[in-house]
């Protein structure tokens, strides 16, 4: 009798020691909960890396929303579709972009005039996607697939000639109005 | 052999085409301008490769394709490119680039193509390539080359030729036309797409309501030909023509959503397609024309046309008898899936199947029709020929909920306009569902554009961490190599501190472990 109920405590013993440490070695090694929702977030941003919303980019963004010390209408360049993504994520309202961010440009990319361009070099380390191409007295000119439209390279350029310039998009399909 | 087997639902439409399709096709008048659009219905635009002041011969390619998607494209007439640039034309966005070739009136001939291909004795693969260059491209509506269809029916093992000669539309006639005169040419025609699949079977599936072309096609279908081949009748039902819905009322099997007609076994041609094969292998011309309706009210003489690419639809008009009765809408295409036209300036591709100058009584008072809300009364599921629920899809567009748009299945609508067409509250139901995939197309893009922007930033982000670490690290050791260079030698430290590769340079410590 007393050895039944000794095993049974030996039993409950020791699943109780493996799951303790099976848990405790799971939550040392795995990445926490947050981390997830920050990665979940991130996949929510466009990428553009521009800095609008007063973080240096889109991850930091993504952990600043993650731990409520951001809120979710500081992206521009995502703009609304992104705004309502975010909204459905978090369980949020969705809400208009703030405007004290920048506005909302649609999808352009930056162009570089090469017969102005003096071949500086400046502006390839400003962008954060490596999309400039160029070397030191070297027109430089900008991958135009990679490139996503973050004006970074606007600033240090000392002559001033790169610009942005709307992408061609699909145009919405035409409708012919009805009659009133 | 009658079809059995029925697609969900649909419409029975009052056909408006019988004494249209008992006319013999006319021969389209010498044009002195035409007007190539380089996409030619598929949405994918072709690259030229032909400058302006370019002088071409009737079948010197003009524009290739980017990608599988488009078919090449030859000059219709012999003469002079005069300008390509962007124009009206029957796109969904309503303008295209187009190459502008003025004719000079002689027609001579591309001199480096071939006079006739002798098919039978051509390996399958070459053939393919051949009808590629070819530039045949499906003539039933959608354009789509014929030579990536036969590619992905002989990937995926689909033997069985369907030739699709059910025009459900209630005005186009022009397949009608083109089996009652040349019925010889559908048959030589399959014999060529049969060889180009390795297949034996083929079908030819015509709509009850074409009696006259049912029995051309039964007179001319060869002997030898008996036991492998026959002619399909399948009731008139609209859009029995679509593929999907007509490989399930002939063959019984539903092509699955998102897949292709060759996962079902099955490579679907229109019989136009068919027959402007069999031209190509007798005469070894590339596809120029093609067999057009010109209908509706608005026109004088209904009839098909057998007209060059490019023929401005001004042409095509006159051809049949010219404008009459205040037309109000130019149509590409037919009243139910048709497109609107800006212009009749805009040149025949190889999409269009028909021209409709509709009236007012044509378009059955829909043009006055404001939309109402939905009522919700099911009327469209009823109908919907691929059997989804319109009136969720349309909730869920509005709604701009893409999750659940798709789970509704958005992407299966096949754009037949059946359900816009009893819906009492007259809302544009077909037109909406094609803006949802056209944004859903778009958020895809911006979705890879982002990852992809992802992974380069990141991988930036390594490489300059890892060029920080490698200068914080020569930094030191080179700090070390100076302490060890000018420090008195009894002291320690830099002996200990300085145990980085850098640091043995300057000293000779290293050097005396050498030998």
């Amino acid at each position: 009798m007393s050895a039944e109920v000794w095993l049974a405590c030996a039993v409950a013993a020791a699943l109780a020691a493996t799951c303790g440490f099976a848990l405790g070695w799971a939550a040392s090694r795995l990445p926490p909960a947050t981390d997830r929702l920050v990665d979940r977030i991130d996949a929510l941003l466009p990428q553009t890396q521009c800095g609008q919303c007063l973080y240096p980019g889109c991850r930091p963004y993504a952990a600043a929303i993650a731990s409520g010390e951001a809120d979710i209408d500081r992206c521009p360049p995502g703009g609304e579709a992104t705004v309502r993504a975010l909204a459905v994520l978090l369980d949020r309202e969705p809400k208009p972009v703030d405007p004290a961010h920048g506005p909302d440009k649609g999808l352009v990319v930056a162009w570089i005039d090469e017969q102005r361009c003096i071949g500086c070099a400046r502006c390839l380390p400003a962008c954060p996607v490596d999309a400039i191409v160029g070397a030191h007295r070297y027109a430089h000119t900008v991958i135009a697939e990679q490139c996503t439209g973050c004006e970074r390279c606007l600033a240090p350029c000392p002559v001033d000639c790169i610009e942005v310039r709307p992408v061609p998009q699909l145009a919405t399909l035409k409708r012919w109005p009805r009659a009133a | 052999m009658t079809a059995r087997h029925h697609f969900p639902a649909g419409l029975v439409l009052e056909a408006r085409k019988r004494t249209t399709a008992a006319q013999p096709i006319v021969a389209g008048e010498p044009v002195g301008r035409v007007l190539l659009a380089l996409d030619q219905g598929t949405g994918s635009v072709l690259e030229p490769v032909v400058a302006v002041g370019a002088t071409v011969a009737r079948g010197t390619v003009v524009a290739r394709p980017v990608d599988a998607f488009g078919a090449v494209l030859h000059a219709s007439v012999s003469g002079r490119v005069t300008a390509i640039d962007l124009r009206e034309a029957s796109t969904e966005t309503g303008e295209c680039p187009c190459i502008e070739i003025e004719s000079d009136d002689r027609d001579a001939r591309e001199p480096s193509l071939p006079s006739a291909v002798e098919f039978a004795t051509l390996d399958p693969a070459a053939l393919v390539e051949q009808l590629r260059e070819a530039g045949i491209a499906g003539l039933g509506g959608a354009g789509f080359p014929t030579a990536t269809k036969l590619c992905a029916g002989r990937e995926r093992g689909a033997r069985v030729l369907l030739l699709d000669g059910a025009e459900c539309e209630p005005w186009i006639c022009c397949d009608d036309a083109l089996m009652r005169a040349q019925a010889e040419g559908v048959w030589t025609g399959a014999a060529v797409l049969s060889h180009a699949l390795g297949g034996d079977t083929c079908i030819v599936a015509v709509e009850d309501d074409k009696p006259e072309a049912i029995a051309a096609l039964r007179a001319a279908l060869p002997d030898a030909r008996r036991a492998d081949w026959s002619v399909a009748v399948v009731p008139a039902v609209y859009p029995q023509g679509a593929e999907r819905q007509l490989i399930s009322a002939v063959l019984g099997v539903e092509v699955p959503a998102g897949g292709l007609p060759a996962d079902a076994g099955v490579t679907c041609q229109n019989v136009a397609t068919a027959a402007a094969v069999a031209h190509w292998a007798r005469t070894g011309d590339p596809l120029t024309t093609r067999v057009v309706t010109v209908t509706g009210s608005g026109v004088a003489r209904p009839t098909n046309v057998r007209a060059r690419l490019g023929t401005p639809v001004a042409a095509l008009v006159a051809a049949a008898g010219g404008y009459r009765d205040a037309p109000l809408r130019l149509i590409a295409g037919g009243n139910m899936m048709g497109r609107a036209l800006a212009t009749d300036a805009v040149g025949l591709t190889k999409a269009i199947n028909c021209i409709f100058v509709a009236t007012e009584a044509d378009l059955e008072g829909r043009l006055h029709a404001r939309e109402l809300p939905c009522i919700r009364c099911g009327d469209c599921a009823r109908v919907c020929s691929v059997g989804l629920l319109p009136q969720q899809i349309h909730r869920a567009v509005l709604a701009r909920d893409d999750t659940a748009s798709v789970r509704f299945g958005v992407r299966d609508c096949i754009d037949c306009g059946c359900c816009d067409y009893v819906c009492p509250s007259q809302i544009p139901l077909a037109w909406r569902f094609r803006e949802a995939r056209r944004h859903l197309q778009e958020r895809e893009q911006a979705t890879r554009r982002a990852s992809a922007a992802r992974t380069r930033y990141e991988r930036r982000e390594r490489r300059l961490r890892e060029a920080e670490a490698a200068r914080q690290q020569s930094f030191e050791a080179a700090r070390a190599a100076a302490r060890l260079a000018t420090g008195a030698p009894g002291t320690p430290r830099p002996a200990a501190g300085g145990s980085g590769d850098g640091a043995r340079e300057p000293g000779g410590s290293s050097s005396g472990e050498r030998p």
